[in-house]
């Protein structure tokens, strides 16, 4: 017990210090390149620009520029005191919503769509689950001038409807995959297939902090931005926070901006896992809370499978967060204890949304409405702290789903 | 003798001799009784046969065999099963037969108890399309205290340094895939390919043997003046998807032996 701890904690100082991954891609245990042979050139030929021409000046100069002009970064900080006076707390949302194409997901898709064309790719395949990170491919490839082609599965296709026909006209094509769990995960499976019929010219843009080494790390470096700024910001608007929370679909929106507050121990993070609509395997997306560690997508991670090791269908309301995976680096914060992964039920993150619209004047997405009930959830027991969530994506595209559930008694004051 | 030198020298080959026949089917596929018969009956005319085990995410396969996949974890097929199942059958088997699996289905069943398991079954390796070498130790370190074999995977876009690393470090035979991509596409062997498997029968001791893509005569006996053999997995599967004879189709491929 004692050793483990200290072996944590040795983890935990290497992560905050930057020397994870490791030179295999390992966060501790986690992470790893399980991939076909067939892709280890192209995963290689990708570490070594993740190396070289990530870092580099004029790389860094690119993307800050396309993230100031065209993505509308630095995202506002924003005080919610309506809501804060509800829940007891001084509540403030780092703004993803307000990026442009709507939630944090641009921040990765320019960032790697610049890297693809960096490295000569030719086309650009990605996957998406709630269509968000499809439109932010597609829309940083229409502004590099590179074709993209977004799978997505068939049950997403629907129920995302509006970003589908984004994608269109943003220039993508868009192939609904009918195999597998017709979801997210499917999507993935699809997304790799193309990728190995030509790992040479076409440049796998994954959308999240998943996948084999060098993406879990490269997605975290471009998502790093939300953290790096809401600390300044929230030190702007007086202090830093006592508790951040995030939802944790593969976990990109969640690393971005726990990132920069590792080092402070004092500040309490939290990852919200969807808990769908039950406990029982297939009723919710939970990956950490109820999984165990296993391969999938070319890493090494907490898992959601049977006793055979088949994968298990997940479910969400959200789109997003319906994943069976998710990404190594929170599978080590977890193992290490330095974020505390919670769940928050559809019905609850159905209910934080209302609140949100009604209190702040902010629909958000889905997703980030798992955060928001997970802090609400948090402040019950805790009056009177200071609190940041990640605002990861406004809720415009949930408004199909949004029509199948009533809108929530939530006991704001309107007229107030 | 070993495992894995059983299946060495079930697929090398003399001059002259035709190319040898490795056959894949999908385990427990159309159902679990035509699967052993066909089993049983593909095995007396393959130098070795290769049972896969059905995944949820075959990242590496095409849709002939995702769909055969899908339906044997319908019929309840799994790892346990191939196993209770082929311990109780006691089959007389005459070539090798390996397992083709994803990794998490070994990684949840657990290295000691699945090398174990493989001998007391007659299983004589393992090919594992999402474990690339880097990443191999643990597997085979287990697989090996047993004599069991790890096949490595070799491609088309493999740089020449790392084929001789894989092909060295490959137990049983090398299995040199003719072109990237997923299982069951392509029909025609690229006129590239002759050279890269000049290359990959050069670069290995083992024998080497090609596969993706195969399904009629005139490729097998293109590739049998480069390589020692071919690997069948989706035209087979495709013949028993129609409910034709599995037998006879690999009869077909090779009528010179
Ligand atoms: C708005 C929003 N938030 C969160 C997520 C979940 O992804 P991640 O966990 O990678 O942030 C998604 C995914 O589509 C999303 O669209």
């Amino acid at each position: 017990m004692h050793e483990d701890a200290n072996e944590h904690e040795a983890l935990l100082e290497a992560l905050i210090a930057g020397s994870l991954p490791d030179e295999r891609g390992r966060f501790g245990p986690f992470g790893g390149q399980y991939v076909p042979e067939t892709l280890m050139t192209a995963v290689n030929r990708l570490s070594e620009g993740v190396r070289d021409v990530l870092p580099s000046e004029s790389f860094q100069q690119r993307l800050e520029a396309e993230l100031k002009s065209w993505v509308g970064r630095p995202t506002a900080l924003t005080a919610a005191p309506r809501l804060g006076e509800r829940w007891n707390a001084d509540v403030w949302f780092k703004r993803e919503d307000l990026a442009h194409t709507g939630a944090h997901k641009i921040n990765n898709g320019i960032g790697q769509a610049l890297l693809a064309q960096a490295l000569g790719a030719k086309r650009v395949v990605a996957e998406t689950g709630a269509g968000q990170h499809g439109v932010a491919a597609a829309a940083a490839c229409a502004r590099l001038g590179l074709p993209c082609v977004v799978y997505m599965g068939e049950v997403d296709v629907e129920r995302q409807a509006p970003n589908v026909d984004r994608m269109h006209r943003l220039g993508a094509t868009v192939v609904s995959v009918t195999s597998g769990d017709r979801t997210l995960r499917a999507a993935i499976d699809e997304a790799i297939r193309d990728w190995v019929s030509d790992p040479e010219g076409t440049y796998y843009l994954i959308g999240s902090a998943i996948g084999p080494h060098p993406y879990p790390l490269l997605v975290r470096e471009l998502q790093a931005v939300i953290g790096r700024e809401a600390r300044v910001q929230m030190l702007e608007a007086g202090e830093l926070p006592d508790a951040v929370f995030a939802c944790v679909g593969g976990g990109s929106n969640a690393i971005g901006i726990f990132h920069a507050f590792l080092a402070d121990r004092d500040i309490a993070l939290f990852g919200i896992e969807a808990g769908g609509c039950g406990s029982a395997l297939g009723q919710h997306s939970a990956t950490i809370a109820a999984g165990r560690p296993g391969v999938l997508h070319g890493n090494y991670s907490m898992l959601l499978y049977d006793d055979d090791g088949q994968i298990q269908e997940t479910h969400s309301v959200s789109a997003g967060l319906d994943y069976p995976g998710v990404g190594p680096e929170h599978s080590l914060l977890k193992l290490v204890g330095r974020v505390d992964y919670e769940t928050a039920s559809d019905a609850e993150a159905l209910a934080a949304l209302d609140e949100c619209c009604e209190a702040e004047g902010i629909l958000p997405a889905l997703e980030s409405a798992h955060a928001l009930a997970g802090a609400r959830r948090w402040a019950a027991k805790n009056p009177g702290r200071r609190i940041l969530i990640g605002m990861s994506g406004r809720g415009d595209k949930d408004m199909p789903i949004l029509a199948r559930f009533p809108r929530s008694e939530t006991g704001v004051d309107v007229a107030a | 003798m070993s495992p894995r030198d059983r299946i060495r020298d079930a697929l090398s080959r003399a001059q002259g001799e035709g190319a040898a026949i490795v056959a894949y089917l999908t385990a427990g596929y159309p159902d679990p009784e035509r699967f052993f018969a066909a089993f049983e009956a593909v095995a007396r005319v393959s130098d070795a046969v290769e049972i896969g085990v059905p995944f949820s995410d075959p990242m590496a396969d095409g849709v002939t065999i995702q769909r055969s996949s899908e339906r044997a974890i319908e019929h309840g097929v799994s790892l346990r099963w191939i196993f209770d199942e082929l311990a109780a059958r006691h089959l007389e088997l005459a070539p090798p037969v390996l397992l083709m699996s994803y990794l998490n289905p070994l990684l949840v069943f657990g290295y000691e108890a699945l090398a174990e398991r493989s001998v007391e079954c007659g299983i004589s390796g393992y090919i594992v399309p999402d474990l690339p070498y880097e990443e191999s130790g643990p597997l085979q370190e287990a697989l090996s205290e047993r004599g069991l074999a790890l096949v490595q995977m070799v491609t088309p876009v493999t740089p020449a340094a790392r084929l001789q690393a894989l092909c060295a470090a490959s137990e049983g035979f090398v299995y040199a895939v003719t072109r990237t991509g997923i299982t069951g596409r392509a029909v025609s062997l690229p006129a590239e390919a002759t050279e890269y498997l000049a290359e990959v029968k050069a670069a290995s001791k083992l024998p080497v043997c090609a596969g993706f893509g195969v399904r009629e005569r005139a490729q097998v006996e293109a590739i049998e003046r480069h390589a020692d053999g071919v690997v069948v997995g989706t035209a087979l599967v495709e013949v028993l998807e129609r409910g034709e004879d599995a037998a006879e189709f690999v009869r077909s491929l090779r009528p010179s032996r």
